[in-house]
């Protein structure tokens, strides 16, 4: 254990070294963005020459594209010249103890059972060097070294596995994909990295929260998984508990890369601040996942919970490239208050025989709008391509909206694509039948909302499922009545 | 008001939607006994037995109830089933997603910790199902689907006596239960209900049909028509019913009217 303890002591004081506050001063770009701002944030983090001008390019284009307006979300202009784009290592002030900390944030994190440690990393709080998933996230980092997984940071890849990184960045999502993608392609701050060698099935759900460096990086993440032939890897992204953030903008891209018979599940957890009961303040979500099934009988899987931010904007999609290749969708989308989702995803058939499925639950309460936009891709050459969708919405209360947006291009006529939809209410039938029974009401409401998003959480890793089902219990509270 | 008495309705109006449906019932039932409410459709009969469980938008309107001695109007429907109020709904509500076991066992559990009793655990909760499912002729394959959800009209009821069964009541309130059953269904809901008789149980049958009473022997009959108790009395009332219909009640409603007017 004594390598890797210098280990744990540099990801801890990359957070709190004394003295270090003067530094970040100086390590601080002032806000604004230009070509200038981009060459010192690749300069700064030693990037190789293909990297900087990979930046400029996105950056070149992005100042030419507009922002999109057809997703059914409402948010003020974003000033991305007031934003500051290199902070590092972490710029905002931490509170010292739990005592600092919103109760607020503290009565939620216990309503799910979060060990207080974890609650003061969550919080921002400083941690003990003594901290279980540190040493935990260390020693499974070894063993996944033995079995050639790579499981690392961006920026670390960048440096060590340089040839992997230039060959697959860009390959799903391009630096000039849409707006927020370009803008993430040029100022792109840090991420995760996983590499998958032929035949090897990780044995173990990775995780974010065990590279616990990544779990305080921000705005700008981007995420490059490759998955070898005939290799499996499951990816769990986010935790259920709120983080707290003091940015408003994420703009996160995610590329995942499955070869011949390859096999890649991709399980998020969002849970970022939604701003208060009135609507104030809240992250403003706006993604761009996409997986591409490059070899043939390869398989990507999405699965996402979404129960935070002001604003989600997200469309985990999947290109069927590889014949007989498989793209699933399993999402719960949850808007209460104020909050606004325009979430779906798009499922690209190129190859034959491919197929996909969509999974799409809805949950609106208070005045939360929930949309769903979806795109069903069957190119010409798709043989006997499949697609089934099913999009369900729950209301809660009678001031909340729900939407549905599918898109369906076929251009092959073996093709077979069904769509489903339903919209339904929280009845007071079922409440009072529950309540008879000895259920509180914020305890029928949360089975009855469980129950509607079975389907999804039956794909989530054990765990995660779990934590999910509290979660949207708690997300919904005072939502009835 | 009488000690003894589990339930006591005084004077007790009530409107749904601002049409007052319940025009002064005054019934006392004690621990032990057995009721039936009978009636001809909308006499009532529901909407009495929904108030006592607190349906919302059910409004009290006058009058009082009391139950084990507390006044029932003043809790929440949660806590009046937590204190062993239980209804049998003519028509139980599907929840898609949720399997029974798991609604049997938060109720059960939300009941027992009413009582001050451990939750029991998955173990001792799924050997006490199976035993009730056994004594009542019900597959445990029920016990997996989703409440209510494609369930037949008999598995429906059956279901509502199972829950009964297990959470075992102090006042149980069973709307119709007979309703669509056929007679083999019917037998043994009836059975399932005359197996929890108890002298420390009351049971309320609110039903039409006088059938049900074949098999479930009442100690009290009361008759309701527009929203008022017309007429009580023993097993034998229900037996006169029966060959008369409602039709001889309604004239001995009309005597009632034109002679006392307001019955108390």
């Amino acid at each position: 254990m004594s390598a890797i303890k210098p280990k744990i002591e540099e990801l801890i004081s990359q957070e709190y070294p004394a003295g270090f506050v003067t530094d970040i001063e100086s390590d601080t770009l002032p806000p604004g963005l230009n070509e200038d701002v981009i060459r010192t944030i690749s300069a700064k983090k030693n990037e190789p020459h293909f990297l900087t001008e990979w930046r400029l390019d996105a950056f070149r284009h992005w100042q030419k594209m507009t922002l999109p307006h057809w997703a059914h979300i409402k948010y003020p202009a974003i000033d991305f010249q007031a934003i500051s784009y290199f902070s590092a290592p972490k710029k905002q002030k931490q509170p010292e103890s739990l005592d600092d900390v919103d109760p607020e944030l503290l009565r939620t994190y216990e309503k799910l059972g979060i060990p207080l440690e974890e609650q003061k990393l969550l919080a921002g709080v400083a941690v003990d060097a003594v901290f279980d998933s540190v040493s935990v996230a260390t020693t499974f980092k070894d063993k996944l070294a033995e079995m050639g997984i790579i499981f690392c940071s961006f920026s670390e890849a960048v440096l060590k596995h340089t040839e992997l990184v230039q060959r697959y960045l860009g390959s799903v999502v391009s630096n000039r994909d849409n707006f927020y993608a370009a803008l993430n392609a040029a100022v792109f701050s840090d991420g995760s990295f996983v590499y998958v060698p032929k035949r090897v099935r990780c044995p173990m759900e990775l995780s974010t929260y065990f590279r616990i460096n990544a779990a305080l990086t921000g705005q700008f993440e981007r995420t490059l998984i490759i998955a070898e032939e005939r290799s499996y890897v499951s990816y769990l992204e986010g935790c259920t508990a709120p983080m707290r953030d003091e940015n408003q903008l994420h703009a996160a891209v995610v590329e995942l890369v499955a070869l011949d018979d390859a096999q890649i599940k991709y399980s998020t957890v969002q849970n970022w601040y939604p701003g208060d009961a009135e609507g104030r303040g809240g992250i403003y979500n706006f993604v761009t996942k996409r997986g591409l099934c490059k070899g043939n009988n390869a398989k990507i899987s999405w699965t996402q919970v979404e129960t935070g931010s002001a604003i989600t904007w997200k469309y985990p999609s999947c290109i069927l490239k590889g014949d007989n290749s498989v793209g699933e969708f399993y999402s719960v989308a949850l808007t209460n208050n104020y909050q606004q989702a325009d979430t779906g995803t798009k499922m690209i058939h190129v190859g034959k025989n491919t197929r996909s499925t969509i999974i799409s639950k809805g949950i609106s309460a208070a005045q939360g709008q929930n949309a769903y936009r979806g795109l069903v891709q069957i190119h010409q050459r798709a043989d006997n391509a499949r697609n089934y969708t099913q999009c369900d919405s729950l209301l809660i209360g009678d001031r909340c909206g729900a939407h549905t947006f599918p898109y369906i291009e076929v251009r092959n006529s073996t093709a077979k694509v069904e769509h489903e939809a339903s919209t339904s209410k929280i009845g007071e039938d079922q409440l009072f039948y529950c309540q008879q029974r000895g259920l509180s009401q914020e305890d029928a409401v949360s089975m009855i909302v469980n129950g509607f998003c079975k389907q999804v959480f039956k794909e989530l890793p054990m765990e995660f499922a779990v934590e999910a089902q509290k979660l949207l219990g708690v997300s919904l509270e005072g939502s009835v009545g | 008001m009488n000690q003894n008495s589990l339930l006591q309705i005084s004077n007790l109006h009530a409107e749904v939607e601002g049409q007052a449906i319940l025009k002064g019932i005054d019934l006392t039932i004690k621990a032990g006994e057995v009721h039936a409410i009978m009636g001809p459709n909308a006499s009532g009969k529901s909407t009495l037995a929904h108030v006592l469980a607190g349906r919302p938008g059910f409004e009290v309107t006058q009058g009082e109830i009391y139950y084990q001695g507390n006044d029932l109007l003043s809790l929440t429907t949660e806590e009046r089933a937590r204190k062993g109020l239980f209804l049998a709904f003519q028509y139980p509500v599907e929840i898609p997603g949720v399997s029974n076991v798991y609604l049997l066992k938060a109720a059960m559990n939300a009941v027992r910790k009413e009582r001050g009793q451990q939750e029991l655990d998955a173990m001792d909760f799924l050997e006490l199902i199976r035993m009730r499912m056994a004594e009542l002729g019900i597959s445990s394959e029920l016990l997996y689907r989703n409440v209510n959800e494609g369930f037949s009209g008999g598995e429906k009821k059956r279901n509502e006596i199972l829950q009964m069964s297990v959470l075992e009541p102090q006042l149980a309130i069973l709307d119709e239960i007979d309703s669509g059953l056929d007679i083999d269904a019917l037998k043994v809901v009836a059975n399932g209900v005359n197996t929890l008789r108890s002298s420390e149980r009351a049971i309320v049958i609110v039903t039409h049909y006088q059938r049900l009473l074949n098999y479930i022997k009442p100690d009290y009959v009361h008759v309701l028509s527009l929203g008022r108790i017309i007429k009580s009395g023993g097993p034998e009332l229900a037996e006169v019913l029966e060959e008369k219909g409602y039709g001889w009640i309604s004239q001995v409603d009309d005597i009632h009217h034109s002679s006392s007017g307001e019955i108390g």
